[in-house]
């Protein structure tokens, strides 16, 4: 059995190591998790990981959990392009930098939208007004950090050449737009960003990985989202909760 | 010049960065940062922000920190030069500034060749490291940091009371995190990555070391963690951790927060503590 990767394309993070693995042509069989049915909470699932928590991979007996752990375990392995995780210190180092900005002010809050719109509803929570205000202005202000710390005049965000950094960056972004909130709107330097880079990526890939996000509210308006199921409820309104 | 590091151990990735330099004998010069102190903006977070160190100060932590007194405005200007962001921990070598602890770690790391058992060669065992260390961001870290923030900041710094309820609901998420560090992370290891003491281990005594702080008493009770926390302060060095720990351990001591540093401080608390 080869490599295996453990993903549910509504998740951010899941996106980004799908996206990657593919754009390497790296080989892997893809194991869909759907978080909403309960499947991360499957006995099946806990042996794969423990934390159930999706994305996972797993490679022979090796079990990883963590899309950065992943994404660069990918990228060590497998004959990718070094500008992905540049093996200069410096260069390096500015991804890292990234992340950890990232795993602050992006992680989190970037899926608030879809939370606040779609599934929080899904279980007939509804979340104040004030608290959607909160979101869209950490939103606005992570957007104005990202262009004015990370991106500035740089092609992508952490130089001239794409990296993991964009990768995560941009389906964080994507997340929000997904449900209406067009964060490129007024940014138009970002927007330059994210069509270069998808430009990079290829329109195929970006469509086959983004179809099912960019679909979710007309499935949501058809009623073509399946009913959570109760044993994720006590996870869903821990997340619900942990929004501002 | 050679390398600068921007830190303030009141911090917990500041004193990750501070005991790795230490024990593995890199050449710096410290430049202390005061958080409590306020000024720019966010105190004591996990990448807090704050003003450079004045001359005030009291002898021990000169001492404590081995720190020249450095005064005012132009200091100010240099270190946001070195960070626009205005945060701790912060790195500058000759033109390369950076930020956020993870990558200060790793680029000491590399730059300047330490035991393969911080961060290791091995794929495998280097993505062991990373998964922990992207798992504490988002979880460790935010428990730890909130029990130092409810149970003694807002109330003894800010004056700012806590309500038992909330003070109860972030003492009992630190204890779930806890449980999941010792039985998805440590299990029966030596250490959390594996035989030996690497980058995921200082990580997370540090942030452990805040709720210590705080005086709750996490180990009470757990004699796995407990023990790796004996192997964790042997494999660094008693001294090395007291000393880096000396600061978070007088945390309930803070004098309250005079209050234009308490109003400016405030907003960016609530921020930072979501």
């Amino acid at each position: 059995m080869g490599l295996e990767l453990y993903l549910d394309l509504l998740s951010q993070p899941c996106r980004a190591v799908y996206i990657f693995a593919k754009k390497n042509g790296i080989p892997f069989e893809l194991r869909p998790v759907e978080i909403f049915k309960g499947q991360l909470l499957s006995k099946d699932f806990s042996q794969i990981n423990s934390l159930c928590k999706v994305p996972a991979l797993k490679d022979g007996d090796f079990i990883l959990s963590e899309s950065t752990a992943i994404l660069i375990y990918l990228s060590c392995k497998y004959p990718t392009a070094d500008h992905w995780y540049p093996s200069n210190v410096q260069a390096r180092a500015r991804i890292h930098e990234y992340l950890g900005w990232h795993a602050d002010c992006v992680r989190g809050t970037f899926g608030a939208p879809l939370w606040i719109q779609v599934l929080a509803p899904l279980i007939g929570v509804h979340l104040p007004e004030e608290k959607v205000q909160r979101n869209r202005a950490a939103i606005d202000r992570a957007l104005q950090q990202l262009e004015d710390k990370f991106l500035r005049d740089q092609a992508f965000l952490t130089g001239q050449d794409v990296t993991l950094a964009d990768l995560m960056a941009l389906e964080e972004l994507i997340q929000p737009v997904a449900v209406g909130f067009d964060l490129f709107e007024g940014r138009p330097k970002l927007a330059a960003w994210r069509e270069r880079l998808e430009a990079f990526l290829g329109t195929d890939l970006c469509q086959e990985t983004h179809g099912l996000i960019l679909n979710i509210l007309e499935q949501a308006a058809n009623k073509k989202i399946p009913d959570p199921a109760p044993e994720i409820y006590p996870y869903m309104l821990l997340r619900i909760s942990r929004i501002p | 010049m050679g390398l600068e590091l921007y830190l303030d151990l009141l911090s917990q990735p500041c004193r990750a960065v501070y005991i790795f330099a230490k024990r593995n004998g890199i050449p710096f010069e410290l430049r202390p940062v005061e958080l409590r102190k306020g000024g720019l903006g966010l105190g004591l977070g996990p990448e807090g922000s704050g003003r450079p160190n004045t001359a005030r100060g009291d002898a021990g932590r000169q001492r404590l920190l081995g720190a020249r007194a450095e005064k005012g405005q132009h200091l100010s200007d240099a270190f946001a030069q070195v960070n626009p962001l205005k945060k701790v921990p912060a790195l500058r070598d000759g033109d390369f500034t950076l930020t956020e602890s993870v990558a200060i770690l790793l680029y000491l790391n590399r730059k300047y060749k330490v035991p393969d058992h911080w961060y290791p060669q091995d794929l495998q065992a280097c993505a062991r490291v990373d998964e922990y260390l992207a798992w504490q961001h988002t979880a460790l870290r935010r428990n730890c940091l909130r029990a130092l923030w409810h149970k003694v900041m807002f109330p003894v710094f800010l004056g700012e009371p806590v309500s038992p309820e909330m003070l109860a609901a972030t003492l009992a998420e630190l204890d779930a995190t806890l449980q999941l560090l010792e039985d998805k992370f440590l299990q029966n290891k030596a250490f959390l990555t594996g035989p030996h003491i690497s980058l995921a281990d200082l990580i997370a005594i540090t942030e452990l070391m805040h709720p210590v702080g705080a005086g709750c008493q996490i180990f009470e009770g757990r004699p796995k963690l407990a023990a790796w926390r004996q192997r964790v302060e042997a494999a660094v060095g008693e001294d090395l951790f007291q000393e880096a720990h000396e600061v978070i351990l007088k945390a309930k001591d803070s004098p309250p927060a005079d209050p234009i540093i308490k109003q400016k401080l405030m907003p960016r608390v609530l921020a930072m503590i979501q």
